[in-house]
């Protein structure tokens, strides 16, 4: 069991497992090369797909990459720190079309992050001990997780629709809260259109996980907490949640990773037509880069996007670490 | 224990709550999938004011979904096969040999999965552009880009759950194997392999529903000829009627593969996820 703290059952966790020790290799002529040659498809690949066009994004955005030189990258004239000038400087369009956007994400990846969790939660508890009907429960609650991305956005697209969707139907129609029909893809509700698209895919992705978690505490502690006269809140605070941080650790970093960089849910919700309170930075990038075909100022933006992002996971690994070193 | 009456009331409440979040949506594609146009142009309805099939039919001809079904197939196919036959071997390395750079491999491997995609997308357009200007193989607008993209979005994922899963194999089994005259790569096909199916099961279901559901790339890597699912069901809304009895049955209909296979292996799938915990 004790083991069974250190690992980290969520999906892409960022610590890598625990090495065991192993035994020397009975055949070190063979084995001595036999590993890379396992590993050669999967580094050719990694290099080509993910570690080189990083390198390269890098180097773009520190040229003039116009739409003139995209099939011709070797001509473009070297910018030197000009794309990410014009990126940070907010006095002018872009930078601070940036800025915005960069606002409305961290609204967005909070706010997404808190409730995706908290739902997740909820229903991992309350499923946690045994009733009939708990595994077609545990089935419906993974169907938004298991659904195609852009096929569950495009039902919300549809039922958010001003004239014609479910929302405004029960809002004005069945509960009569508001006389006038209020819009949700354009306008101010977009972001609250975003959130609520978001959390409905993602909180399921939380409970999965933290439903794995659960099934690591003996159900001989909460019974000796129960005898002990412990109610169900102080169970909670006191039992589930320490022994569930480790899983914690790693699935609030992957949600806000998720939620920070998430493309799909403003692309297919909004498609082109991007109201500015629903302005995701990935998206943002992304038109533009593609309206205008200046990829140097896109991958300024990006790098930029990165170097947030480590700073935040570098600062959340200290803290966190430095706290349960301490615990 | 906690049959409390509390307890009980606080489940009813959570799960009636989030059954209706999650149904509404789920219940709304289906209804509207059967309805017919007049009824989605009009103020919404709860229940079809008649039952028809023919968005069904009909979403066949409006854009040339066909097409896209063929082409997200392959991609997802070809993509899901090439990964997990790929992470096999490169989880099998990670579990069963200690070598110089092993940690660097795994740390790295993991650390690309969380880069946001906005971050490759342009550099890796920019780099199939000039491969095909100066090799003249084509990566943009073609299946085979696609499929070496998507195959390379799971494989991370893939090998991190797949090197939990051999760990928990017991190695005295290999062992046996080797003396039993098998080169390693006979106990991987012998012992291992058999042993950790329900984790190569998971790891296949992930890699087709990571190439099955992708927008990013998709969105800029895909012409008409190569156009996939993700982004075909967008040419829909570009027609002069916006036919969202159309979209919803073309959803649906697009959903149930992928959501038949994960929901068949999610035991598998958790338990893979969970790999490490449970060993």
């Amino acid at each position: 069991m004790s083991v069974a703290t250190h690992e980290t059952p969520v999906t892409a966790g960022a610590t890598p497992r625990p090495k065991k020790k192993r035994g020397p290799d009975r055949r070190p002529g063979l084995s001595r090369s036999l590993p890379y040659l396992l590993l050669a498809p999967a580094v050719l690949l990694e290099l080509l797909i993910h570690i080189i066009p990083m390198l390269v994004g890098i180097w773009m955005s520190f040229v003039k990459l116009t739409k003139f030189f995209i099939a011709n990258w070797s001509a473009a004239p070297w910018a030197g720190f000009d794309n990410y000038k014009v990126a940070v400087d907010i006095n002018n369009a872009v930078g601070e079309g940036l800025l915005k956007s960069f606002g409305v994400t961290i609204i967005f990846s909070a706010v997404t992050l808190a409730l995706s969790w908290a739902l997740g939660m909820a229903a991992a508890v309350a499923l946690q001990p045994a009733f009939k009907g708990r595994s077609i429960v545990r089935t419906l609650f993974l169907v938004p997780y298991a659904l195609p991305a852009y096929a569950g956005i495009l039902t919300w697209n549809f039922m958010l629709q001003r004239d014609t969707g479910a929302v405004n139907h029960v809002l004005v129609d069945n509960l009569g809260l508001t006389s006038d029909r209020p819009f949700w893809l354009i306008g101010g509700n977009a972001l609250i259109s975003l959130i609520t698209v978001a959390v409905w895919k993602l909180w399921t992705f939380a409970f999965l996980t933290l439903m794995a978690g659960l099934q690591s505490i003996p159900n001989d502690v909460y019974e000796a907490a129960s005898v002990d006269g412990a109610g169900l809140v102080r169970q909670w605070r006191h039992i589930t949640l320490p022994s569930l941080r480790p899983v914690n650790l790693v699935l609030v970093l992957v949600l806000f990773l998720w939620t920070f960089s998430d493309f799909n849910t403003p692309y297919v919700l909004f498609g082109t037509a991007q109201p500015p309170a629903g302005d995701l930075i990935t998206f943002h990038i992304y038109n533009a880069s593609f309206l205008t075909w200046n990829f140097g100022s896109g991958a300024a933006m990006s790098v930029l996007l990165l170097i947030f992002l480590m700073i935040v996971t570098g600062a959340y690994l200290l803290v966190t670490g430095r706290r349960s070193r301490r615990a | 224990m906690r049959d409390t009456k509390g307890f009980k009331i606080y489940r009813a409440v959570v799960l009636a709550v989030l059954g209706l979040f999650v149904l509404v949506p789920l219940y709304v594609m289906v209804t509207s999938s059967m309805k017919p146009l007049s009824d989605v142009q009009g103020a919404f309805t709860w229940w079809p004011s008649n039952l028809t099939l023919d968005p069904f039919v009909d979403m066949w001809r409006t854009v040339p979904l066909a097409r896209y079904f063929v082409n997200s197939t392959i991609v997802s196919v070809a993509a899901t096969a090439f990964s997990v036959a790929i992470a096999i071997l490169a989880a099998f390395a990670v579990s069963r040999f200690r070598f110089r750079g092993r940690t660097v491999f795994s740390t790295t491997v993991l650390s690309t999965q969380m880069f946001p995609g906005v971050l490759f997308l342009l550099p890796l357009f920019l780099i199939f552009v000039n491969i095909n200007n100066s090799t003249g193989v084509q990566l943009v607008g073609t299946r085979l880009g696609l499929i070496i993209t998507y195959l390379t979005f799971s494989l991370p994922f893939s090998i991190w759950m797949l090197a939990g899963y051999f760990d928990s194999i017991p190695r005295e089994l290999d062992e046996a194997a080797l003396v039993d005259g098998c080169g390693p790569m006979g106990a991987l096909w012998r012992v291992v392999l058999p042993a950790a199916r329900p984790g190569v099961i998971a790891v296949a279901i992930y890699s087709f529903m990571t190439a099955w559901g992708e927008v990013l790339f998709a969105s800029v890597m895909t012409t008409e000829a190569n156009r996939t699912l993700s982004v075909g069901l967008r040419q829909y809304s570009t027609q002069t009627n916006v036919y969202w009895n159309q979209i919803m049955a073309a959803a649906l209909v697009v959903s149930i593969p992928v959501v038949i296979g994960f929901l068949l292996a999610q035991r598998h799938f958790v338990a893979g996820v969970t790999a490490g915990a449970v060993k």
